[in-house]
């Protein structure tokens, strides 16, 4: 029971702190939670299906299917979230200005909510994929479905919980520096998403396979809790090889960039 | 033929017979939540096809932190891991849904 607990847990808490990091950025924005609890639904739906369909996936181009799913997942959730940290960086001050009317829309543009709702909605898919199929799993002949069911949702449970606990967290931030930390936030999140759909790639051989650059799994292991936090929260990587440290580090400038692009400049105060 | 069309004819001929140079593969099978063998030897300083025969009827993911890699299985049905190059080691991997019984590593020689 405990072991699959811990499973559940471990693949509930990536998409959770998705969830949890997306719902902070759109403190007081209209019909957020309509968008995304609609991007957790379809994307518990989209777990179903790619678990319904894994063998065919899995040997579909040659074997590689699953990677090229993976990476194709992850890459359109960065996108997603570059195309959200972009337009915040345009908008967040007058977001901060409406925030006091609760429900507001921003002035000069609605906030495209389908752009998070999707990135939400991936996020379940891959890691709702993986625990469909676990369970799935169980129920089809594992001993003691019971027990492990009941595994399943305190890890469920527990992963919920650590979002929670996140999400009371970041409320605490004075609204003015939220959207800043949460932006910095969804930046970490992308650039680590990249890395991962590189390593996708790279264990198909679309992208070169490499020895890793270091090893500091002594130092924080990715098996610990902490660990994975990093992982999800940071991408941080016990092993990493350079070609993910270049999509990481790519996929961080590039968002970067284009925040810094897109801000509004200081305009004189007209008299 | 001009001499320069026969060797650009010989180097691209070289560069498929590298391309195509046949991969090593390794078999390994799970049954009853447990890799056999559980022990596998694999050349060092080699990209390694591993083919992971699933023949329980349950899922089970191939994974690995010292190897980068992580695989689900369908139950009755295989699936291709890329591995390496590796440089001389031991290389534990483990399946994720059943980490009690399923273990297992590579050794890079």
């Amino acid at each position: 029971m405990f072991s699959s607990a811990v499973i559940v847990f471990r693949e509930v808490l990536e998409a959770a702190l998705v969830i949890t990091i997306v719902l902070a950025a759109t403190q007081g924005v209209l019909n957020r939670a309509r968008w995304i609890l609609g991007g957790i639904f379809a994307g518990v739906l989209g777990a179903c299906l790619v678990a319904a369909a894994a063998e065919q996936i899995a040997m579909a181009f040659d074997g590689i299917g699953q990677e090229l799913l993976n990476a194709g997942i992850l890459s359109a959730a960065v996108l997603m979230l570059a195309w959200h940290n972009i337009w915040m960086s345009r908008h967040a001050k007058e977001l901060v200005s409406h925030l006091k009317q609760v429900g507001s829309n921003v002035a000069s543009g609605q906030l495209p909510l389908y752009v998070l709702a999707t990135a939400v909605g991936l996020a379940v898919l891959r890691e709702g994929a993986e625990v469909v199929l676990f369970l799935y799993g169980i129920a089809a002949g594992g001993s003691d479905p019971l027990s492990m069911m009941s595994g399943g949702l305190l890890g469920l449970a527990g992963g919920a919980a650590m979002g929670a606990l996140i999400y009371f967290g970041l409320l605490r931030i004075p609204t003015h520096k939220l959207f800043s930390v949460t932006s910095w936030m969804i930046l970490l999140l992308a650039s680590g998403m990249a890395a991962s759909a590189a390593g996708y790639l790279a264990q198909v051989g679309w992208l070169p396979s490499q020895r890793p650059l270091w090893n500091s799994s002594a130092l924080l292991s990715e098996r610990s809790v902490p660990g994975q936090l990093m992982h999800i929260l940071v991408g941080y990587q016990e092993r990493p090889t350079a070609v993910q440290l270049a999509a990481y580090l790519a996929t961080l400038a590039s968002i970067a960039f284009g925040m810094y692009l897109v801000r509004p400049r200081l305009q004189k105060p007209t008299p | 033929m001009s001499v320069r069309t026969i060797f650009l004819a010989s180097c691209l001929s070289l560069l498929s017979s590298l391309a195509f140079a046949a991969m090593p593969e390794l078999s390994i099978s799970i049954k009853d939540h447990r890799f056999e063998p559980a022990e596998l030897q694999v050349p060092a300083g080699q990209k390694v096809k591993l083919i992971v025969h699933n023949l329980d009827a349950t899922p089970e993911e191939f994974e690995s932190y010292e190897l980068n890699r992580e695989k689900v299985i369908p139950g009755n049905s295989k699936a291709l891991v890329f591995i390496g190059p590796l440089a001389p080691g031991e290389y534990p991997f483990f399946g994720e849904f059943n980490q009690d019984s399923a273990q297992g590593r590579l050794v890079a020689k």
